[in-house]
């Protein structure tokens, strides 16, 4: 499939403002249920979700560039029943809805006391707020990965491996970053979110690792035989009808050498996952701000780097229409 | 599209007959660029890396090893399956198929050109108009076949008409009388990829060879053993006539 740059912002925008708010969501919980007993910095919840807000209307920015019609956008809303596409059109504006709310409580300090447990801890506004935010960043990140998961067809998207690397892959940068954001407000959660990010990008690793080992023994269901329905063994084409260019060959042809997906493989397996885990760990053990933010930018550049191959590894079947000019 | 559909208009394609010279290619640009729906641009047509839309190709295939080779052209346009996956994919309920003939349509007045249909359909069928800004794809001559100002054998898909060698039937898939259902039934008619039960209304009949087997004795007359030919004897005025075997 063509990588279309707009696509490629859109998701790895907002799975890092996805997994900030996770963090943000975590990082209360864990701080509330007592863990920490530092004071928590001022204001650090409410700019937190700011900053997960940038991230995502930037998200939401880049995919009008998908559009060719971005004015009737609204229309997209409609096939909720059906389409993967309506659910996460509909799911984005919603957490950003309610990430809003969650930050506006936070910096109004709004926090009546929803209900008390026995153990003498309470359930604030903001909390419970944070738990319906959370859930709902679940549900866009399940609407994102099967929008691809759910083509049975492109049999390399086709798995739950899909929806469980985009949420992993978004966690773990947006605990990244909040990483990074913690160590410039001095968070006393500094040390959990980077002990988040570094699990969370370690499992990351390892479901994109199985992701990629499955394409490879991937078993394809149709051929050229089934595709022409000339059940014989030795079947090719002549010429795919046309010498000119056309929709059939821009879209679903990655325009790279073919060797570029094998390289660039490599480099986002270096950048979006192992170079961050070192820099983490050695960031974390240095208390360093500068290596903090710098995990967050190498390994967003790595996503970025890992999404253009997800599309370009993604073999559709029409092409096996398009193999021949003449 | 589980609830089944009373009536599925469709195509179906003998292999056996085309003979690959693309008059369908250039009357459906024609019919569908002319149409009310606006044109299907070309882009650079005159320059480097011309580009166009089409919604029907002719390509082709070769089966076997030199010299023993088969040469098979090989037209394909949308489908119209009947279990489309290119309709519940769309976000804004633009691609939509219609529950009185099966034929799968875009509104091109809500597409708002997310291509996300195109990738759905594992054919390759849906062609987008850079221009407009909205996907297209084989409408199979909607705005034809129902024209009732055409006397009625032209009520056609402007591909069916164009085609020199009638290699291009139009008809219902799911009434079994229609004289493409007798075609797929008795001619051997198979759907494309079926793997995916995308079950296409289309059907195209597979190439084949007529062969006629000839026994050595059936170039032998076994009434004639000793190879005598000649008018047989005249019979008797009152003996009965029978033919093949009085001269009369
Ligand atoms: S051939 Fe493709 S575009 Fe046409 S109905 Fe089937 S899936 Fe949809
Ligand atoms: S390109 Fe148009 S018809 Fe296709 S899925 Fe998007 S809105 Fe629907």
């Amino acid at each position: 499939m063509r990588p279309a740059f707009s696509v490629i912002f859109l998701t790895t925008l907002i799975g890092v403002g996805q997994g900030l708010f996770l963090a943000l969501v975590a990082g209360q919980f864990y701080w509330v249920i007592g863990a920490t007993k530092v004071a928590e910095a001022e204001n650090f919840y409410a700019f937190g979700s700011l900053l997960a807000l940038v991230f995502l209307a930037a998200g939401l920015f880049a995919s009008f560039f998908h559009l060719a019609h971005p004015e009737r956008a609204w229309r997209a809303a409609s096939q909720w029943r059906t389409s993967w596409l309506s659910r996460e059109v509909i799911a984005l504006p919603a957490v950003m809805a309610i990430i809003t709310l969650y930050g506006g409580l936070h910096w109004l300090e709004y926090r009546p006391v929803l209900m008390t447990f026995g153990n003498m801890k309470d359930l604030d506004l903001t909390m419970a707020t944070g738990y319906l935010g959370a859930a709902l960043v679940m549900a866009l990140f399940i609407c994102t990965g099967m929008i691809y998961a759910c083509m049975k067809f492109i049999q390399q998207w086709a798995s739950p491996l899909t929806v469980l690397n985009f949420s992993l892959m978004g966690s773990a940068s947006g605990f990244a970053l909040a990483t990074a954001y913690a160590g410039f407000m001095e968070s006393p959660l500094i040390d959990f979110f980077a002990g988040g990010a570094i699990l969370l990008a370690i499992a990351a690793l390892l479901g994109r690792l199985t992701s990629l080992w499955r394409n490879k023994s991937i078993k394809f269901l149709s051929s050229l035989q089934s595709a022409v329905g000339m059940h014989h063994r030795n079947v090719r084409q002549l010429t795919r009808g046309f010498t000119a260019s056309s929709f059939n060959l821009k879209e679903f042809f990655h325009p790279g050498s073919p060797t570029l997906v094998p390289t660039l493989t490599r480099a986002y397996v270096l950048l979006a996952f192992v170079l961050p885990l070192m820099l983490m760990i050695f960031g974390w053990n240095q208390g360093s701000m500068i290596l903090f933010s710098l995990t967050f930018l190498i390994q967003y550049a790595g996503l970025l780097i890992e999404r253009w191959v997800f599309f370009a590894e993604a073999s559709h079947p029409q092409n096996l229409y398009y193999q021949k000019v003449a | 599209m589980t609830d089944t559909i009373a009536k599925q208009l469709a195509l179906v394609i003998d292999l056996n007959v085309c003979v690959g010279c693309h008059a369908c290619v250039t009357s459906c640009k024609e019919w569908n660029t002319s149409g009310w729906a606006g044109t299907l641009p070309d882009g650079n047509p005159y320059d480097a890396d011309p580009t166009g839309v089409f919604f029907n190709r002719v390509q082709t295939y070769e089966a076997g090893t030199f010299p023993n080779t088969e040469t098979i052209h090989f037209p394909k346009s949308c489908l119209h399956c009947e279990d489309p996956p290119c309709v519940p994919v769309c976000p804004t309920g633009a691609s939509y198929k219609r529950a009185e003939d099966g034929i799968v349509l875009v509104d091109y007045d809500k597409c708002i050109g997310c291509k996300y249909c195109s990738w759905a359909c594992p054919y390759g069928a849906r062609e987008f108009d850079e221009e407009a800004g909205v996907m297209k794809k084989c409408t199979l001559c909607v705005d034809r076949i129902y024209d009732m100002s055409l006397e009625p054998e032209r009520r056609k898909p402007a591909c069916v008409l164009a085609c020199p060698t009638g290699a291009r039937l139009f008809g219902d898939v799911i009434d079994p009388d229609s004289d493409i259902s007798v075609a797929i039934r008795e001619e051997g008619g198979y759907q494309l990829m079926p793997e995916w039960g995308t079950k296409p209304g289309n059907h195209y009949l597979p190439r084949r060879k007529t062969r006629q087997v000839i026994h050595a004795d059936e170039l032998v007359r076994a009434d004639n053993p000793l190879k005598k030919e000649g008018r047989l004897p005249r019979a008797d005025e009152g003996a009965p006539s029978l033919d093949d075997v009085t001269s009369w």
